[in-house]
């Protein structure tokens, strides 16, 4: 069984005149110990979906479809359940781990929620399970540490801390909004090299979200790239980084070799028929204004199908 | 010179300290609170007990700021009676600021409906001068300290629930709140563990800045015949009744006046300089 299958979800948020529709048609499926990269650029719906996962998207907005954790349709849970399964089952980690900790809370204390939350420890022992963590972590003199507040702590070690966090309570799936956008390069590749040798050691799936092929080249088995809302194309990591067969794809690998940019334009959210990129598809014709293509073998394009 | 500068952190007990207004009402609080705490053993006379032979004296080494028109001696009157603006002060902060804050914090973070309804109360309440809406309370209620209570506490909350959902709407957009709900947190575990240390620095400035508020109002409402009833001595109840006298024994109503003023104007000067020291945004004042 698929530790993670999200079966034609779709976000929207209700509009003035038509619902504003962040992700489509969504199908994902990762197994266990699996690593996915959901790639594409801001504000395509990554992070959208991310928090769909994990159920909080503002009251707003409007999930349909299916998301099963271990055959558990996340959708459907009461709000206590999603509770349990949110930094147990699921864990989570952010860009930004500056903000992610409380400023007014030392970082020992905030370590030690993950294990009163769930692990119902006693403050003794999730004090004592904190300050083994911080040592595993290479954090010196861990005791006296605890006491320290976010602000005291490098950036590196700070994310370090949110993925130890994150992984403390060995959760089935990981998700990883943008882990290492924040840090500075050479700190970025050991931080990287670490999340995947502690996935593999415990065997916990990701669901790594991100724009920088880089990373997602060294973390990632399979690769789903999304455009507008929707995922263009889905497949190894190989094929996607080698022979990418949808446009986009195309042109966010040439991005990424540094040759031109270009932003979505939010109107692609509000296209109710034809391909989302084809305004600005270099090879698109004229099938691709009037009908949206289906998902086949892993691309949803006429021109490769 | 500042405390800031020597650190590079905000220690905001030094900069209340290098702050000479904040510095001075701490002073003058403390020795208003001395004077309540030890009001039978400082107090020359018994405040309550009449000598209608000695009715209206000038002050002099026995009665040092006189006699009142029953022949009270009216240091001893205003020594006791800071025990009953200080209580009135400390209980009614204390109940709109802890009410209020729970209102605001509420409020701000359940968002929609509830929000509505309650930002709409406190609209109602705050159409009204606060004075007046307590006059009216404290008529409904009839005259006498524990309705003054109840009068200011009534129109009290509103301020710290609108400052605190203002503060909350702010910081439950921060990172770490979403971050702490992936980690499986509750929402009133968020609310009182990581929102309510965020507000708590506004609402101590506000409360300091409300005991001034408080004591003025309840002395306002005591002049006005609605609070203290004779004899309780009572600073607003002193000025009022030494008003007939003012031309034949200015001691009457001039020294009750004072202290008010005093008290008042010391909670403000501490209030603000709590504001330096609390708010990062702005510098700390000066000291001069």
């Amino acid at each position: 069984m698929p530790v993670l299958q999200i079966e034609n979800l779709q976000i929207a948020y209700p509009g003035a005149n038509d619902p504003l529709v962040v992700a489509d048609d969504i199908d994902i499926q990762i197994n266990a110990g699996e690593s996915m990269g959901l790639l594409g650029e801001s504000g395509c719906g990554k992070t959208s979906i991310a928090l769909g996962i994990m159920r909080l998207l503002p009251p707003q907005a409007r999930l349909s479809g299916q998301i099963w954790l271990k055959g558990q349709n996340l959708l459907s849970l009461p709000d206590q359940e999603m509770q349990r399964i949110r930094g147990k089952q699921i864990a989570m980690i952010f860009e930004q781990p500056a903000t992610c900790l409380n400023p007014l809370m030392t970082v020992g204390d905030q370590i030690s929620e993950v294990f009163q939350f769930h692990a119902s420890y006693s403050s003794k022992a999730s004090k004592r399970e904190t300050i083994e963590l911080m040592g595993r972590l290479g954090i010196d003199a861990p005791e006296k540490r605890y006491r320290h507040y976010p602000h005291e702590f490098s950036g590196g070690m700070m994310q370090r801390i949110m993925i130890a966090m994150a992984l403390a309570l060995k959760p089935a799936l990981l998700i990883a909004d943008e882990p290492t956008t924040a840090l500075d390069v050479t700190i970025k590749a050991q931080i990287v090299q670490e999340l995947k040798d502690t996935l593999a050691r415990m065997n916990t799936s990701l669901l790594l979200i991100s724009h920088d092929l880089g990373i997602a080249a060294h973390l990632c088995d399979r690769v789903a790239v999304m455009y507008g809302g929707m995922i263009v194309e889905l497949g190894s990591r190989r094929q996607i980084l080698i022979t990418p067969r949808h446009p986009y794809t195309r042109a966010l690998l040439d991005a990424a070799r540094g040759q031109e940019d270009q932003l979505i334009d939010q109107d692609v959210y509000r296209l109710s028929k034809g391909c989302r990129f084809y305004p600005q598809c270099p090879e698109r014709q004229s099938v691709c204004q009037e009908t949206t293509p289906a998902m086949q073998n892993g691309v949803r394009c006429f021109l490769a199908h | 010179m500042t405390a800031t500068g020597k650190l590079g952190i905000l220690n905001p007990l030094a900069i209340i300290f290098e702050n000479h207004l904040a510095r001075l009402g701490m002073v003058i609080i403390g020795i208003f609170i001395l004077a309540a705490l030890f009001a039978p053993w400082l107090a020359p006379h018994d405040p309550i007990a009449q000598n209608l032979g000695q009715r209206l004296q000038p002050p002099s080494w026995t009665y040092p700021l006189g006699t009142d028109d029953l022949g009270r001696c009216v240091l001893s009157r205003m020594i006791h009676a800071t025990r009953i603006s200080l209580r009135i002060g400390l209980l009614v902060v204390g109940i709109t600021a802890i009410s209020g804050s729970i209102i605001g914090l509420f409020s701000g973070y359940t968002g929609g409906i509830t929000d509505e309804l309650i930002m709409r109360a406190t609209d109602v309440f705050l159409a009204f001068p606060g004075i007046v809406l307590a006059l009216v309370v404290a008529g409904v209620l009839g005259p006498g300290l524990t309705n003054t209570m109840l009068a200011l506490a009534l129109i009290g909350w509103t301020g710290y629930a609108r400052l605190v959902r203002g503060c909350v709407l702010s910081t439950r957009e921060k990172t770490f709140v979403e971050a702490t709900q992936v980690l499986g947190a509750g929402h009133v575990y968020i609310m009182f563990r990581h929102i309510l240390p965020e507000v708590l620095g506004p609402v101590l400035v506000m409360a300091t800045l409300g005991m001034g508020w408080t004591i003025l109002s309840s002395a306002a409402l005591s002049f006005l015949g609605l609070g203290a009833q004779p004899p309780v001595p009572e600073w607003g109840a002193m000025l009022s009744s030494g008003r007939p006298y003012l031309r034949t024994a200015w001691h009457l109503s001039t020294f009750p006046g004072l202290a008010i003023m005093v008290v008042v104007l010391a909670f403000n000067f501490l209030g603000d300089g709590l504001n330096d020291a609390l708010n990062h945004k702005k510098k700390p004042a000066d000291g001069n």
